[in-house]
């Protein structure tokens, strides 16, 4: 089963990188236009070899898992005080539902005016991109904690505490990770924003950078790390999930 | 008072319970009186809606009543304690928590060392007969072996009263009158008090010292009468004719 889906991707990928060249040999494209795989590939060879994607890659990352992080423990904490308590929400989710009317888009500018065009202004933004869909599933995960569990750890006496980490949390982890999933991607694209209003590094920078130029195939490695970086994340969040939430996966019939 | 309600482990006395929502109130019980004595058996039946598993939670100090007092051993009982061990109407196990974990639950929230949580699982495994399904998940378990799981639970930090909403509701006639064989067996053999919710007269009559039948909403006691059947009791007990009086008796009163 594993090894042909395997094959399936390995084979979907070979003709669309066919298809790409074929587009290269009949339509006499300028290389600023579309350049060929190849060049793609000794592009990306160059800025691995001189160091500069590791270095780009590098801040990239950092601010996309600093953001993710700031934006998880934030919406988190918030969300679990929204289900618990009926006055935090009446008094919260007017602005709540109001700040998602704001494209981050639109803000990335004025954040990097504020904070500089260092890394903090990309973290920022990447954090506020992940929060409110942590947010969302953090509150509907804590509400659906079934009322009988709530019920039997009153019976045994349990603290707040033991509440939360011996129920409300496994219970509500399998919402949450939807929320995170969702998240982990954002992280990306909001830190890539970031980097595109102002930034000297980063690899939205480099997108920039090889525009400016008119280094296509620049642009292109640029992309295909990004691509690279979202799915690596999302393959991390999976693989934790299916650890974490080995209880509820069926064996495969 | 009596010497009776004085010796009591559990007892209420007027008590009322109604509840306010958008549709206004609902009377849900009604002056309900009642005192049980320690290692009794004691049935509560009535037909659904009528208010037993609020009787339940009261008891369990999980609700507290609108009107009326509710005392554990003379004290009144105004939260959960120790001494009274819960058995839900669905098993409401954790599904993430294997079997063990599961029953292993309040000995872990009493914050009891790891080797003696370890012991007193092993032997509440042995009690209920789940030998070899230790690491099974719930969703794995059938009915019957859930609801094991649950009174297992229910018996780890050994309380003095168990308390059991319908627990055998959702079982085949079958499975359930194994369980109910369990139940008896474990009562002899751990000596607690029992107080059991049920909708079904046969079984209410097998398994009880004493059935309390609550009248339709707003549940009030309509009958309260002792099931002096003589103990141990077999399931061939059901076919006799006292067997099928009693029964009738307690059919009439729910009217
Ligand atoms: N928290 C609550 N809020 C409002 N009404 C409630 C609440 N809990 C119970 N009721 C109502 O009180 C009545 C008695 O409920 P209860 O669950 O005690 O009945 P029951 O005898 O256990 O029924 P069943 O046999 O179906 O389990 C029902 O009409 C129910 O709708
Ligand atoms: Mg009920």
């Amino acid at each position: 089963m594993r090894t042909r889906r395997t094959w399936l991707l390995l084979i979907s990928l070979a003709t669309l990188l066919l298809g790409w060249q074929t587009v290269i040999w009949l339509v006499d494209l300028p290389s600023f236009i579309l350049p060929a795989p190849i060049s793609v590939a000794r592009r990306f060879w160059l800025i691995v070899q001189d160091g500069s994607l590791a270095r780009h890659l590098g801040t990239t990352v950092t601010e996309v898992l600093l953001g993710l992080a700031l934006g998880l423990f934030s919406a988190t904490l918030l969300g679990y005080l929204l289900a618990k308590s009926p006055t935090v929400e009446r008094l919260l989710s007017p602005y709540i539902v109001a700040s998602q009317a704001v494209p981050m888009v639109a803000v990335a500018p004025l954040l990097v005016i504020w904070l500089g065009p260092g890394m903090l202004s990309k973290v920022l933004i990447a954090a506020l991109i992940v929060f409110f869909p942590v947010l969302v599933n953090t509150v509907v995960g804590m509400r659906a904690v079934p009322e009988e569990l709530r019920a039997l750890m009153r019976s045994l006496q349990a603290t707040r505490w033991q509440t939360l980490r011996l129920l409300e949390i496994p219970a509500a982890l399998p919402v949450f990770f939807g929320g995170l999933r969702v998240g982990a991607t954002l992280a990306v694209i909001g830190a890539v924003v970031g980097e595109f209003v102002g930034a000297d590094r980063g690899l939205g920078f480099l997108i920039n950078l090889g525009r400016g130029l008119y280094d296509t195939a620049l642009v292109f490695v640029s992309v295909f790390v990004l691509i690279g970086l979202a799915l690596a994340l999302y393959g991390i969040v999976v693989a934790l999930e299916a650890r974490l939430l080995a209880w509820q996966q069926r064996p495969d019939p | 008072m009596s010497s009776l309600a004085n010796s009591a482990v559990l007892s209420v006395d007027r008590l009322s319970v109604s509840f306010t929502d958008a549709n206004g109130v609902l009377h849900a019980l009604e002056d309900v009186s009642f005192a049980v004595q320690p290692r009794q058996f004691v049935s509560v039946l009535g037909p659904s809606g009528c208010g037993k598993s609020t009787l339940l939670r009261i008891l369990g100090g999980l609700l507290s009543p609108t009107k009326g007092a509710v005392t554990f051993r003379g004290q009144p009982l105004i939260r959960p304690r120790r001494e009274i061990g819960f058995v839900f109407q669905n098993a409401n196990l954790m599904p993430w928590r294997s079997v063990f974990a599961n029953i292993a639950l309040p000995l872990e929230l009493q914050g009891l060392p790891a080797e003696e949580i370890a012991a007193r699982v092993d032997e509440l495994i042995d009690l209920v007969g789940l030998h070899g399904f230790e690491d099974w998940l719930p969703r794995d378990l059938s009915g019957g072996m859930a609801q094991r799981v649950a009174i297992a639970r229910a018996l780890a930090h050994d309380p003095e009263v168990l308390l059991l909403d319908e627990p055998f509701g959702a079982l085949d006639a079958l499975t359930r009158e194994q369980m109910e064989a369990e139940l008896l067996r474990i009562w002899r053999l751990r000596r607690k008090t029992v107080i059991m919710v049920t909708h079904a007269i046969p079984e209410a009559v097998y398994l009880s010292d004493r059935v309390i039948v609550l009248s339709p909403r707003p549940g009030r006691i309509c009958l309260d009468t002792p099931i002096s059947l003589p103990r141990p009791r077999q399931q061939a007990l059901q076919y006799t004719p006292e067997f099928g009086e009693l029964a009738l008796r307690l059919r009439a009163a729910i009217g």
